[in-house]
């Protein structure tokens, strides 16, 4: 049997240890926020917090999991009472197709777990392994800059922001 | 005059000759600084022609900080002794070097010595740079005197005493430094002399992939028997042993313009900026290093590391719990059936190096780091696992590598190496 604390609950799995922890989320657990986009740690779609730490579900076994704790999406808030992040996502339209959002708000919920004010630098570089393939990054980037307190991209700061990098969430 | 008085002399004057000779040495003069050249002193020509050179002698990848502008500096580099930073080689006068003169630059190039006349720490490689020809360092200077001059002071170096006081260099200098240009080997074709120059000279190779001494100098008569950089290991480039499959011309022209070579694998850690690098100079110069290499090799002794290993391996403890992880984690893209294999051509674990190397190193350090995403080129891209796997399992996975993969004996000591290399990097 395989125990996960998953949004604080426990759970006892029947299932093998090396099934990755997004099959084992999204199957057994049916939370389907996290969604399987390249399977291959590539693109961020199945990201969820585990231990503080924003990691690739597909690429993590169960078995590998023991006691950390996992969140996803539905751990920050519900239709009703939306967590902060995803209340600034809805207010910023920073979702066309939102199949990478689920990642994306569980990236920047770690980052602002561990540090609330980051500077814009430490924002991109953090968010960079996360992609939209619609390229709403814009309208991403602004809805976590308003829960980090940070200044509107255009707005003078000491931070420029880093050269373009294509593949990562510019 | 008494015996006694008269050794005193004798001896008086050899220490003023010694101290004579050691201030000579440790003393430079400053050459007189000039004003920038301007954007149109250099012909187009000699301009392209210093882009190979600098390509060829990878100035940016030590001289460029990380998210930095290129060639302003910063970049630290760990040593034994204390970090060093890159300098600032923009021609910005105040603070790169601008103000410096081709004679200048040539000087620093063949003789290790800044236009101010400071020593340069051994870390900017002038044992080899002084090999190469007065040509290739006037391109050099054209090129890097015409690119964007950058306001950047890195930061200070952190040296140990007595090494932060670098009139001291001067010894070292003359234990290490064989100032000149190389002339050719005679019996030897073009192809070849060319190699050994890009090898020896530019290239520096042998920075990278040969040991060092106590007083980090090149241990003589072991150039290219391997060495580590960063946290990774330099393998050895004259042991055809140290692969499983012995290299083809083809490959290692391959291998050193794409990072990523058929039968082998993908360039990572140090190395794989070095690829970028050459994959903008002609491919003549790249097959021209290939040749040289190969030319270099010894002769093939079966070590102990490489005695095929006992059947059992897979079934240890360590391997059952690496191979849960393996599943989950890596059988995506190196496992048997993975398209990366059957349709991106990538080669099995089984011949890559790290997979096979005496130490778990670069196994290690490859699970632990990845490889990153790098613009366009991130076609070796790799997830990393730092954060997600603890010691003991990243230990786990790099023994059920080992033992599914490898044809040689297990790793020892695996985890404790896991512990070694998450605190080295964890001080970079």
């Amino acid at each position: 049997m395989i125990n996960l604390t998953v949004n604080g609950v426990q759970h006892a799995l029947d299932i093998d240890p090396s099934t990755p922890l997004l099959y084992a989320l999204r199957n057994d657990l049916q939370l389907h926020g996290a969604k399987f986009g390249c399977g291959l740690g590539q693109c961020g779609a199945c990201t969820v917090i585990v231990d503080g730490e924003a990691a690739f579900s597909c690429l993590i076994p169960v078995g590998s999991i023991g006691r950390k704790p996992v969140r996803t999406i539905e751990g920050l808030g519900t239709i009703e009472h939306p967590g902060p992040l995803q209340k600034a996502f809805i207010e910023h339209q920073a979702v066309q197709c939102g199949y990478c959002i689920a990642g994306m708000i569980m990236r920047a919920q770690a980052l602002l777990d561990r540090n609330p004010r980051p500077t814009e630098r430490e924002l991109l570089e953090h968010m960079e392994p996360n992609l939209c393939r619609c390229g709403t990054h814009t309208r991403i980037l602004a809805a976590i800059r308003e829960v980090a307190h940070l200044q509107a991209a255009d707005a003078p700061r000491e931070n420029p922001p880093l050269a373009a990098s294509p593949g990562g969430a510019q | 005059m008494t015996r006694k008085s008269g050794l005193l002399a004798a001896g008086g004057v050899t220490i003023v000759a010694a101290l004579a000779v050691a201030l000579l040495l440790m003393w430079k003069p400053a050459i007189a600084p000039v004003s920038p050249p301007a954007q149109d002193a250099f012909d187009a020509r000699t301009k392209l022609a210093g882009a190979r050179v600098v390509a060829l002698g990878d100035c940016i990848v030590c001289h460029t900080a990380k998210g930095g502008k290129p060639f302003a500096g910063g970049l630290p580099l760990v040593t034994p002794f204390g970090t060093i930073y890159a300098t600032n080689i923009t021609p910005d006068v105040k603070t790169g070097i601008g103000a410096w003169s081709l004679e200048a630059f040539t000087r620093a190039m063949r003789h290790g010595v800044a236009r101010d006349g400071h020593l340069l720490y051994p870390a900017f490689p002038y044992v080899h740079f002084t090999r190469i020809s007065d040509d290739d360092i006037a391109a050099a200077y054209a090129y890097l005197m015409t690119r964007e001059p950058i306001d950047a002071t890195p930061p200070a170096n952190q040296l140990m005493f007595p090494l932060n006081f670098r009139p001291l260099l001067a010894f070292w200098n003359v234990l290490f430094l064989r100032p000149g240009a190389q002339p050719p080997d005679a019996s030897k074709d073009v192809e070849w002399n060319r190699g050994k120059l890009l090898v020896d000279g530019l290239g520096h190779c042998a920075s990278c992939h040969s040991p060092l001494n106590a007083i980090g100098g090149e241990k003589s008569g072991h150039a290219f028997d391997g060495g580590i950089v960063d946290g990774w290991e330099a393998p050895a480039l004259n042991a055809p042993g140290a692969a499983p499959k012995p290299w083809t011309k083809e490959q290692l022209v391959a291998y050193l313009r794409t990072g990523r070579a058929s039968e082998h694998g993908a360039a990572a850690g140090p190395m794989l900026p070095v690829t970028r690098d050459l994959a903008t100079v002609p491919e003549a110069d790249v097959r021209s290093i290939a040749t040289y290499l190969l030319s270099i090799q010894k002769p093939h002794a079966v070590s102990g590391a490489e005695a095929t290993r006992a059947a059992s391996t897979v079934g240890s403890p360590e391997a059952q719990r690496g191979a849960m992880l393996f599943a989950a984690s890596c059988a995506q893209c190196h496992g048997p059936a993975a398209p990366m294999q059957s349709i991106g051509e990538r080669p099995t674990l089984a011949f890559s190096t790290a997979v096979n190397a005496a130490t778990p190193r670069n196994a290690i350090q490859m699970i632990l780091s990845g490889n990153g995403w790098h613009g366009e080129d991130s076609m070796n891209y790799m997830p990393a696992f730092a954060q997600i796997y603890n010691d003991q399992q990243i230990a786990d996975l790099a023994s059920y590598i080992r033992a599914a993969y490898s044809q040689r004996g297990p790793w020892t000591d695996v985890e404790a190496a896991v512990v070694k290399v998450r605190k080295e990097n964890n001080a970079r």
